[in-house]
């Protein structure tokens, strides 16, 4: 069809052409799976092969074709075969074809040596790998290999083609056993979405057309499935993402940021965040040489201008204010090491994510990969085509998505600071930690918004007082009336903590610091949250005390001072710990053998000699209302 | 052109501008002193056209080279010149000085001898004499077998040797773009463009080209099969040999005595389009194959200049 409209309406046909999209896959297979033939078919097919190339190809079939005389495609591509005899590295080869629908660039890598680096390279950027099995042998260590390095690699879609189907006269039951076998396989390594399609490279079976000799094959042939799948993962979504490659100043005027968008998409009044740094703006133009877009979209090469001076520079990384990448400065990744010199754990090399190179230094593996089987096994460096998980550790911070989530905010390389060559590719699966001076920058979704949809100003409510001095039972009642209101509380008792994420922690001074710190930090969090944090802890030191008050802002900490005199609470002991102290069972105690710095300026005093539990509980809630941390009564 | 509203997937001519836009300019923002070469044909037209777009609104942040031989087509070199100006890019032209001084030319030193010290040398020396870095140039996988895995950027030594061994893995849309003292990059940002996705650029963006692309009434002469055109009157004739006027093209363009013309009726862009793809399916069909030497000198300029 589209031939009769070159033929007759060239306009009309190169304006269906340039609507086409891209697909770009990697073919994995030996030579002899007949991955040679298979791309050479494609490229026949697609009626790309040109007059000097076909004649040359007759020639040259008759002479070392191994197909009687007959054409023999493997030949169009094996031009690598001189090149191979003169010693030189076999690499990955780029080839480009295209049909009515798409066009395609196939990533074509020799099966053998080099396969590592080599695949690795290839499906780096490729959306569909298509792997090759002889018909005749079903599932080989390579299929296994090659299917790992392609998942490894985040290609989710993945085609079987079992090839030289032909040679097994077309039987339905070799390649339905091929097909249990393999699904069984790839879902244990994540490839979740996979075809497999039954070929004759060699006959042309299956390839365009399914032909007689698949009759009983009701799916679609290899180059159908290409024209039209959608590959998982390949569309990038998600929040937007731009590393910044230039900053475009022609005069004063304007200051535009130049990048390819690698995830989500912009349109002017987008809020935007500057990574690492952490200001904010609004995208105010998206520039380009065809006039200003409305919107832009992953993949586009762009020019963002800002509502606001800000500083951007090269190697920062415009994001959705809303949902900014994370910056670490060190993480855990897989590393592909691609350089005949070996890794060496902690020498100072370089590090390539996005636009931005930082120093680096890498930990000895975890573990290296043994890419046939998939065993792990103790490794102390990482060798040429070797694949290992290791900590890196950098000089500076980057922001980061994790490989699986973004190829290229996740994806980076390791270059030599002296020879200046790739010495390897990593994915960042995630950080280790958050880096130091970065500030928590919250998101658009703030403490303030989720106070604000809680219907309350969170915090800490901190009662301090010796043991059995009536803290959790006033705790206790306070948090049933709160509760009663609708507002949204949490309770964290000394005891109850104890048991959980500090049962690592004895009474010593240094634990019962650590024990306050983490509380603190814990409760914190829990105002972030939104809530009305109540703390019943002993806390026998004003410094933690004091630290706890400081890791909030103003007006969110409230002191509340249970006093009760000890001879009171000893006389109350409801746990019977004050006996045991006395008798020298526990140690440590506070009151008996560890002290109690009383607060000095509460902003809660409550005497339980002279209050009840619950006239205690109502002061508090009084307090509060004053301090409008809650609203006043009926309001 | 797409659509300022449209989210849809981009269509594959997209892809490749994306993807050569962001080469452009990351070689440009890491090299010290970055060039483009520019040999007035389509592929360089189509590399232009990129750099302008890659840092609008402002120009390039480099100048472009033209390594001359003195022998291209009268048409190339208004071109050149009527485009850099328009465009307001900076161009220079370098000679090779001894050739000028000797007189090296097709006719009398043939034409590997010429192309070898035109092209090959009077590139090197041009690197050289301004301290250029990275080169662009307009090279692309489809053209030849051997191109197929060429990196899209190529590490070259001190003496612009190209080292298969040297070559670096290129994963992603990660480039390594750091170099030694003395090693210099070639860079490819058309890598991934056949010849047809360049025509169907140049006709969606309206890119000006050399005329001669289109066929026209031309005085050629025709040698061993090919038909050359007497651009001027340095070709010397040979005895009885007389131009006739034709109406032909080129696929390629290049020197003028070494550039073969076909025959065509193609004098429009699309019907140049068109002529290309039906003779590709119709030369399947066994038709005479026309080895026009257009194909060789394409192959020609690539080992010359890189």
């Amino acid at each position: 069809m589209s031939g009769d409209l070159l033929a007759t309406d060239i306009e009309a046909y190169l304006d269906a052409h340039e609507q086409k999209d891209l697909l770009r896959f990697i073919t994995c297979g030996s030579v002899d799976d007949g991955k040679s033939t298979l791309i050479g078919r494609l490229l026949y097919e697609s009626k790309l092969i040109f007059d000097d190339q076909l004649a040359a190809l007759e020639a040259d079939s008759k002479v070392s074709g191994t197909q009687g005389g007959d054409l023999d495609l493997a030949l169009l591509v094996d031009g690598l075969a001189a090149e191979r005899e003169q010693g030189i590295t076999i690499d990955v080869a780029y080839r480009f074809f295209t049909t009515d629908r798409r066009k395609f660039i196939v990533a074509d890598t020799p099966g053998h040596e080099q396969y590592t680096r080599n695949m690795v390279t290839g499906a780096s950027t490729a959306d569909v790998a298509v792997i090759l099995v002889d018909a005749r042998k079903g599932l080989l260590t390579q299929t296994r290999r090659h299917s790992y390095l392609v998942s490894l690699l985040g290609i989710k879609t993945v085609v079987l083609a079992v090839n030289k189907m032909d040679a097994v006269g077309y039987d339905q039951s070799v390649a339905a056993a091929i097909d249990a076998d393999y699904r069984q396989f790839a879902s244990g390594i994540g490839l979740d979405d996979v075809t497999v399609i039954p070929i004759s490279a060699l006959r042309g079976d299956n390839i365009i057309e399914t032909g007689p000799n698949l009759s009983w094959y009701d799916g679609p042939t290899l180059l159908e499935y290409l024209e039209t799948v959608e590959p998982v993962g390949a569309a990038t979504g998600g929040p937007m993402r731009m590393p910044v490659q230039w900053v475009t100043r022609p005069d004063p005027s304007f200051r535009g940021f130049a990048g390819q968008l690698v995830a989500g998409s912009v349109a002017p009044g987008d809020a935007v965040r500057v990574l690492p740094g952490g200001q904010t703006s609004l995208v105010e133009r998206i520039v380009t040489a065809d006039g200003d877009l409305d919107v832009a979209v992953a993949g586009q090469s762009v020019t963002l201008t800002l509502a606001d001076e800000i500083d951007v520079s090269r190697g920062d990384v415009l994001a959705a204010a809303a949902e900014p990448p994370a910056v670490a400065d060190q993480f855990e990744t897989s590393l592909v090491w691609m350089s005949d010199q070996p890794m060496l754990p902690g020498r100072p090399y370089l590090l390539k994510i996005g636009t931005r190179t930082v120093g680096v230094s890498i930990a000895q593996p975890k573990y290296k990969i043994n890419v046939n089987t998939m065993e792990h096994t103790a490794a102390r460096t990482l060798e040429l085509n070797e694949i290992g998980v290791c900590n890196l550790n950098l000089d500076r911070a980057v922001p980061f998505d994790p490989y699986e989530v973004n190829r290229d905010m996740g994806g980076f390389i390791i270059i030599d600071r002296l020879t200046d060559v790739t010495l390897a590719a990593g994915m960042i699966h995630f950080a280790l930690r958050r880096a130091d001076n970065v500030h928590w920058q919250s998101v658009e979704v703030h403490k303030e918004a989720r106070a604000a949809q809680a219907h309350q100003k969170p915090c800490v409510v901190w009662f301090t007082g010796l043991s059995g001095s009536g803290k959790s039972t006033i705790a206790n009642l306070l948090e049933k009336r709160l509760f009663a209101d609708g507002r949204r509380t949490y309770l964290l008792d000394g005891d109850n903590v104890r048991h959980g994420l500090n049962k690592d922690l004895g009474f010593t001074e240094a634990d019962r610091v650590e024990n306050i710190r983490r509380v603190a930090e814990v409760s914190k969090l829990m105002v972030d949250a939104g809530l009305i944090v109540l703390v019943s802890f002993i806390s026998p030191f004003r410094a933690e005390r004091r630290m706890a008050r400081a890791l909030l802002e103003e007006g969110e900490f409230v002191e509340v001072y249970v006093d009760t005199p000890l001879e009171v609470a000893e006389s109350r002991d409801p746990k019977g710990l004050y006996r045991k102290a006395r008798r020298g069972e526990l140690v440590n105690f506070t009151g008996i053998d560890s002290p109690y710095e009383p607060p000095e300026d509460p902003e809660i005093r409550v005497d339980t000699t002279t209050m009840t539990p619950d006239e205690a509980a109502d002061r508090v809630l009084r307090v509060l209302r004053e301090r409008a941390i809650l609203p006043s009564a009926g309001g | 052109m797409r659509s300022v509203t449209d989210k849809r997937p981009l269509t594959h001519l997209q892809r490749l501008e994306a993807e050569s836009i962001a080469i452009i300019r990351e070689a440009a923002a890491e090299a010290e002193r970055p060039v483009m070469l520019y040999s007035v044909g389509k592929d360089s037209a189509v590399m232009l056209h990129l750099a302008m777009k890659a840092f609008y609104p402002a120009p390039p942040p480099f100048p472009l080279l033209h390594v001359d031989t003195t022998w291209k087509f009268q048409e190339m070199y208004e071109f050149r010149d009527r485009i850099t100006a328009e465009l307001g890019v900076e161009l220079i032209v370098h000679q090779n000085p001894e050739c000028v001084e000797l007189g090296i030319n097709p006719f009398t030193h043939g034409s590997s001898v010429h192309t070898d010290m035109w092209k090959t040398q009077g590139l090197k020396q041009a690197l050289d004499k301004h301290g250029f870095d990275v080169a662009f140039g307009g090279a692309r996988r489809d053209e030849e077998k051997s191109r197929a895995k060429e990196r899209v950027f190529s590490i070259r030594s001190a003496s612009h040797q190209w080292d298969a061994k040297a070559q670096r893995p290129e994963l992603w849309r990660l480039y390594n773009v750091r170099k030694s003292r003395g090693e210099s990059i070639r860079v490819f940002p058309l890598s991934n463009w056949t010849e047809l996705d360049v025509w169907q650029y140049i006709h969606q963006q309206q890119i000006p080209v050399v005329p001669l692309y289109l066929a026209a009434e031309r005085p050629v002469v025709e040698r061993n099969g090919t038909l050359i055109m007497v651009d001027d009157d340095r070709m010397p004739l040979e005895p009885g040999e007389v131009p006739v006027m034709k109406k032909v093209r080129f696929r390629t363009l290049g020197c003028y005595p070494l550039t073969g013309a076909i025959e065509s009726d193609a004098d429009e862009l699309t019907l140049v389009i068109q002529e290309m793809l039906l003779t590709t399916t119709s030369e399947r069909q066994g038709r005479v194959i026309d080895h026009d030497s257009a194909a060789s000198m394409e192959k020609k300029k690539q080992e010359g200049y890189f």
